[in-house]
This record gives C-alpha cells, sequence and structure tokens, in this order.
C-alpha cells in the first residue's frame, strides 16, 4: 500500500499551496491581461499564455497570479497589462508584446521595479479594473 | 468552480459542468481554465452556481444555454456577464464578487470552510487546504488526554441535538472499563429540511474522516461506523471515495503514520426512520436490529455498540475537530457565546429570499439570519414566526426577533437547536395547522415502543385536527396542554421528550389563534379548508374566467367578460381561484 508519511504528507500541502492561493485569491502581486475586444484584436491571448507558462517556469506560481479582465478604457495602448502589487498602487502597461509581457512579469511582478519605459500615460476616459 | 451539490445537481448543474468544458476545449483555453467540480455552495436558491476564481465572480442559475455566452464574454473578454450575477432583493445593481454578496459575507465558515472551494474527491487538495495537519499534530505530538483536554478547552458541544459538551463525553467513554471502543458518526439526519450533514459529507468528507481519526484516538477506538441514511446517495459515494483514499495513504488502517494507533471505518446505511438518529436506537439499527431506542443509562460511552463502550457524535461535531486541535482550543472557544462556543451550521428554509446552508457564529441573532443573510421575507410579507430546532422544535414569534441564538437562549423561548434546521414562516402560515404538520410527522415516525408517545402524539394530533377542522372546544385545549406536558415528561427518549415542543411554543406565542379556530370558528391566516370561504368581489372581477379555467371543482360560475361567483357548496376550498386570479378579486374569508 502506498503509505505516506509526514515529510510526503507535507510535499503534497506544498504542491497545492499555488492552487490554493488561486483559489483563495491570495497572492503577492496580480498580474491582469486586459482581455476585451480591442485587447485581444492585439494579441492579448498569446500574452496571457506566455505569461502563464513564464510564471510556471520562474516557478512563481504562489506568488503571483495571473487573471483576465476586460477593455481598460485606453484601446489605442492595447495589449495592455496592469501589475498590482500588495500594498502599492496598480502600475498599467501598454503597447506591448510577449517579450516585453513577460519582462515585466519578472522585473516587476516578481523583481518588484517598476519597469517604467511601458508604463501608460494615463489618458482622462480609462476605467477601472472590473 | 461548478456546484455539484445535490440542489445543483438536480438543476441539472453537471450539464452546465459538461458544456462548460466543451465551449472551454472549443476556445483553446483548456490550459488556463480548470473546471472543477465542488460540494454545495450553500446559497442553493440561486443554484446552479459557478464560482469564476481568482476574481471571486459568483455566477448563478447557470443554464446550458448560458455557457457558450459566459465563456464568451467573461473567459475571452474578461468581462462579467451581468445577466447571471446576483441581484439583491429589491435592487436593481448586480454584486459580482462572492465576498460583497451579504449571504455570504456576514458567514463565518468554520465547517463549511472548505465548500465550493476544493473538489470533495481529492485527498490532495484537502491536504492541500491544511488538511490532515491535525491528525499528524493529535497522534505524533499529542497524547489522548491531551487531545479531550484541548476539546474540553474548545467548549465544543455536540450538533447533533443535545448539546452535550464533546470534550467531556470522550473523557466519559476514555475512562469506561473494557476495550473493543467504537466510535460511531451519526449521519442519520432524519430532521425534514435539514442538510447541512449532507451538505458537509458532501463538500469535504475528509474533514469528518479526520475527526472521526482525531475521536478515535482520543477515547482510544479502533473501529469506527459511519451511519449514513440511504437516501443520501451522493454523500454516501463521496464518503467511500474519502475512505477508500484515506486508506490508501494509510490515513485509515493499522499503525497509522508509525504513531501505534489501528483505526477502521465502516459505512452502515440507515433505512431513513426519524427515530433512528436517536443514539440508543441507533445502536440497535448498526447491530441488525430494530432501531428503538432503550432507557439510558447505561449511555452508550458506558454499555453501547455490541456492549462496549462507544462514543456517538454527529457529523458537523466532528468536522470541526481537526480544525479545533489545528488552531487550538483557546482559538475556537473565542467565537460564540460564554455557553455555547463556536459557529453552527443552519439550514434556512421556507419563506425566506435567501435558502441555504449558512454557518455563524453562535450568539448570532435571528433577525440577523434571517434578514441580513436571507435577505428576507420574499414577496413583501410579513415575517410570522420561525421553527428552530426541526420537526420537534419549537415556533419562534416575530416579538423575539432579536434573540441570540445558542442552545440555551433556544430552550428559555421554548424551542431548540436541535440539528440547526430554520424554517421561516411568514403571515400565511397558520400556526395550528403548524402544530399539526409537526405533530402528523412524529406521530407517523414515533417508534411505538413507550406508550406516553405513542398514543399522547396521537392524541394531541387528533385534538389539532379537531381544532383546525372547526369541531374543537375549549375543554380540548385544555386537554391537549396536558397531554403535551405528560408527554414531555414521561418518554422514553427525547422523540417524545421533545414532540410537545410545537404544540406547547404555539400555544404560548399565539394562544389567540387556537382560541379564533375554536370560538368564532375562523383560521386567521386563511389556511385551515374547513374555516375559510373564497368569495370573488363583483368591484374587482373583469370576468377574465381565469379563475373558472383554475377551478378543479367546477364551482366558479360566470360568462366571459360578467362577473363570477364561487358556488360555497360545490367549492373545496383548494385555492386555485385565488391564485389564479390576477386583479385581487378572490378573497379568503
Ligand atoms: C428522535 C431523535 C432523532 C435524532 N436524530 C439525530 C440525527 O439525525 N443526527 C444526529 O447527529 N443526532 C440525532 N439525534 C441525537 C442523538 O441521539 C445524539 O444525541 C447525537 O448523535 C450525539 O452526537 P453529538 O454529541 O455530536 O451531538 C437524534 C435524537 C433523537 C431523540
Amino acid at each position: 500500500m502506498p503509505r505516506v508519511s509526514v515529510e510526503e504528507l507535507k510535499a503534497i500541502r506544498e504542491r497545492f499551496r499555488g492552487f490554493r492561493r488561486l483559489r483563495e485569491g491570495k497572492a503577492r502581486a496580480r498580474v491582469v491581461v486586459h482581455m476585451g475586444a480591442c485587447g485581444l484584436k492585439a494579441g492579448g491571448r498569446n500574452i496571457l499564455s506566455r505569461l502563464l507558462a513564464a510564471r510556471e517556469q520562474e516557478r512563481a506560481g504562489e506568488e503571483v497570479l495571473v487573471t483576465v479582465s476586460g477593455c481598460a478604457g485606453q484601446c489605442d495602448q492595447e495589449p495592455m497589462i496592469t501589475v498590482e502589487v500588495e500594498g502599492e498602487d496598480p502600475v498599467r502597461y501598454g503597447r506591448l508584446n510577449e517579450e516585453t509581457a513577460v519582462r515585466i512579469l519578472e522585473e516587476h511582478a516578481i523583481g518588484g521595479r517598476v519597469v517604467s519605459e511601458f508604463v501608460c500615460v494615463p489618458s482622462r476616459t480609462s476605467g477601472g479594473v472590473p | 468552480m461548478a456546484c455539484a451539490g445535490t440542489g445543483c445537481l438536480s438543476n441539472r448543474s453537471a450539464d452546465v459542468k459538461k458544456t462548460l468544458q466543451e465551449e472551454i476545449a472549443r476556445h483553446g483555453l483548456d490550459d488556463e481554465v480548470l473546471v472543477v467540480s465542488t460540494g454545495c455552495n450553500g446559497f442553493c436558491e440561486q443554484g446552479p452556481i459557478l464560482v469564476a476564481l481568482p476574481d471571486g465572480i459568483f455566477y448563478q442559475k447557470v443554464t446550458v444555454k448560458d455557457v457558450p455566452g459566459l465563456v464568451e464574454k467573461y473567459l475571452l473578454g474578461g468581462e462579467p456577464v451581468e445577466s447571471l450575477l446576483y441581484r439583491p432583493p429589491g435592487q436593481k445593481e448586480a454584486v459580482a464578487r462572492m465576498k460583497d454578496i451579504q449571504f455570504f459575507r456576514d458567514q463565518r465558515p468554520i465547517v463549511l470552510r472548505n465548500k465550493g472551494l476544493i473538489d470533495p474527491e481529492s485527498i490532495d487538495e484537502y491536504i492541500g487546504m491544511d488538511g490532515y495537519q491535525a491528525m499528524v499534530k493529535g497522534l505524533l505530538e499529542m497524547t489522548p488526554e491531551q487531545i479531550v483536554e484541548e476539546v474540553k478547552k474548545s467548549g465544543l458541544r455536540g450538533r447533533g441535538g443535545a448539546g452535550f459538551p464533546t470534550g467531556v463525553k470522550w473523557e466519559f467513554c476514555r475512562k469506561s472499563p473494557g476495550n473493543g471502543k467504537f466510535l460511531i458518526c451519526n449521519a442519520d439526519e432524519g430532521d425534514p429540511g435539514a442538510f447541512m450533514d449532507r451538505s458537509i459529507l458532501e463538500a469535504d468528507p475528509h474533514s469528518v474522516l479526520e475527526g472521526m481519526v482525531l475521536a478515535a484516538r482520543a477515547i482510544g477506538a479502533s473501529e469506527g461506523v459511519v451511519y449514513v441514511r440511504d437516501e443520501y446517495p451522493l454523500a454516501l459515494r463521496r464518503l467511500q471515495i474519502a475512505i477508500q483514499q484515506a486508506g490508501d495513504y494509510g490515513f485509515l488502517g493499522e499503525d497509522i503514520l508509525g504513531s501505534g494507533h489501528d483505526f477502521r471505518i465502516r459505512v452502515v446505511r440507515g433505512g431513513g426512520a426519524f427515530v433512528c438518529g436517536e443514539e440508543t436506537a441507533l445502536i440497535r439499527s448498526v447491530e441488525g436490529r430494530p432501531g428503538r431506542p432503550v432507557p439510558r443509562p447505561p449511555f452508550p460511552a458506558q454499555k453501547g455498540l455490541w456492549g462496549r463502550p462507544t462514543v456517538i457524535n454527529n457529523v458537523e461535531t466532528l468536522s470541526n475537530v481537526p480544525t479545533i486541535l489545528r488552531e487550538g482550543g483557546e482559538w475556537y472557544a473565542r467565537m460564540g457565546t460564554s455557553s455555547s462556543r463556536g459557529t453552527k451550521v443552519f439550514s434556512l428554509v421556507g419563506k425566506v429570499n435567501n435558502t441555504g446552508l449558512v454557518e455563524v457564529p453562535m450568539g448570532t441573532t435571528l433577525r440577523q439570519i434571517i434578514f441580513d443573510i436571507g435577505g428576507g421575507i420574499p414577496g413583501g410579507k410579513r415575517f410570522k414566526a420561525i421553527q428552530s430546532g426541526g420537526p420537534s422544535g419549537g415556533c419562534i414569534p416575530e416579538s423575539l426577533v432579536d434573540l441570540p441564538v445558542d442552545y440555551e437562549e433556544l430552550t428559555k423561548v421554548g424551542a431548540i437547536m436541535g440539528s440547526g434546521g430554520l424554517i421561516v414562516m411568514d403571515e400565511t402560515s397558520c400556526m395550528v395547522d403548524v402544530a399539526r404538520f409537526f405533530l402528523g410527522f412524529l406521530m407517523d415516525e414515533s417508534c411505538g415502543k413507550c406508550t406516553p408517545c405513542r398514543e399522547g402524539i396521537l392524541r394531541m394530533h387528533e385534538i389539532l385536527t379537531d381544532i383546525t377542522e372547526g369541531r374543537g372546544t375549549m375543554e380540548q385545549l385544555a386537554l391537549l396542554e396536558e397531554l403535551a406536558l405528560a408527554v414531555k415528561d414521561a418518554s422514553l427518549c427525547a422523540l417524545g421528550g421533545t414532540a410537545p415542543n410545537p404544540v406547547l411554543s404555539t400555544l404560548r406565542y399565539f394562544r389567540d389563534e387556537y382560541v379564533a379556530h375554536i370560538r368564532d370558528r375562523k383560521c386567521p391566516a386563511g389556511v385551515c379548508r374547513s374555516l375559510i370561504h373564497y368569495r370573488i368581489l363583483s368591484e374587482r372581477c373583469t370576468g377574465c374566467t381565469a379563475c373558472a379555467r383554475a377551478c378543479p371543482a367546477e364551482a366558479v360560475k360566470g360568462k366571459k367578460k360578467e362577473k363570477h361567483e364561487i358556488n360555497a357548496e360545490v367549492c373545496i376550498r383548494c385555492g386555485a381561484c385565488h391564485e389564479a386570479c390576477n386583479f385581487e378579486a378572490v378573497q379568503v374569508y
């Protein structure tokens, strides 16, 4: 019988940590991919897939949550993502491609440094993340 | 998270889930979106329910037809689908996030902490939510005495009805001489309308098993039985899967975690008699004998199953145990009131907007439960009373709506905690009829062994029938009261002992309704058929014929576009015309 030892029990728990954070919606940082019609047209889907893969690679599963949202109201700046780090104001990035999005995930969401060259200039029409 | 509790399943949530998976695959989203079946979410009124995480968006009443739109607009487009969001009664604005919905916001889940969050058929997911941590602690770091001590400190009392302190019961059994002790988990749940135990088993069966391992360790039992009613097929299946998985991991069986503690669990299916939930009857039933109570003492903790010292605990009681050991008894005791610690799960049903399972700290007021969490009474009707504690509970009137709910407070007002059933009644309920209804159930379920219960309930029911049918006398009312007290005192088990509660409590708070039935031959709530008449108000009648078409007895006369009338001789007082009328022209007298 494949009995489970106390150590193995711990390992199972660890394995499910990220999963649990996701379900409880708790994480240190959240990367929101804007996927309204505009974001989708500009390639938001591919960015989402790349971000999910990158997060996996970085083993940042339990710290960083990647999720989607609708149009951010700055359609000309798409594809866009918003990075929300616990305790800080959200930062919105625009005119991205897959590589630059991954760089933002690594440097900002994981590393904690804002990647200023892609930060969106706030426009008056911008709406909040729903 | 797709709710797969019994309520949602019966509203075809399995089909919704299947379609959702297909749609997700069709859009190539399989890598990004995972669909998980969970146990009962609790907000059954709104099922089938889907909860999208991590956003925490709550989608309700989702049908197969809604799924393609949901996938396109929400999963692909990132925008919540307005039409599937929850709208609080009487409000236009939808609430998207589950945590912002008042029904969830005011709850404090301990027992139901994993409900809707994990797949109940995956032991790994339970472990991921800190499951079986308490077992490690209890088996490897604590002595059985320390486990008992911790549970005593928590103040946990039995959730099955009697409210006996759990730690004390365990200690009593632990100290009883004799080996081959047994632990029984009571999952008979016979109260009509109560479904917390079923939901716990359906949503988080491992929490019950972990509680059982710990209880068994505390009392020194190596054999366990779960007694589940056979009408709970889903709970039964998930329980069996959980037992299998725990066995495979070595959490059940011999020498668990190398602690030297052996513990096996066997499932026994009950036939669904109400009295078989009573502990001594349950034990007889497990032994294969007729499920009839026997006098106590000896208590099961002294002489129980097969004559061995036995602890019998309710599902919810046991499911509290892992959290108590993990977080500590003191932590647990901080919730609730001085005599009743922790939380309690209630099944809130009847004339209330948000029916479902709610878990709140002991001491929460009825008002908070009915109006804040429950969302008040539907249709702008007036709240009249709430029946607490199942069929043998008591009716609590509107004037006591600020009562904090705990064991003692409920007993003081003539009701009981029971297993946590709460039935809300509005102004359209007749309290005499309600008492008659519950006594009818208890009369059927009485096992017949002792005379006070068998004959007493029968006679009380006869009197109540006389009163509701317009034959009652004031002398009978006095006799009813006398009988109620005698049955309460003289019955063998708590079935008879609590059966008079519906009568005594309605007599206490709604005596005028009894008197109206007897003296005036009137049913003030317009329920008792023999005492009411239907009449059509000619100034309101438009001659639409809706009532005439609805009448099964052809008692409504009148031509189209002319005023209608009811022939009282032929009328069977079913109320179909009253319901069919759109102009409130059909009135009850
Ligand atoms: C008629 C009757 C029916 C009962 N039905 C149940 C039941 O369905 N489930 C339950 O747990 N306890 C039921 N009880 C209470 C049990 O006798 C017993 O008190 C309880 O299982 C003990 O567990 P606890 O201390 O954890 O509450 C019933 C009692 C009576 C008198």
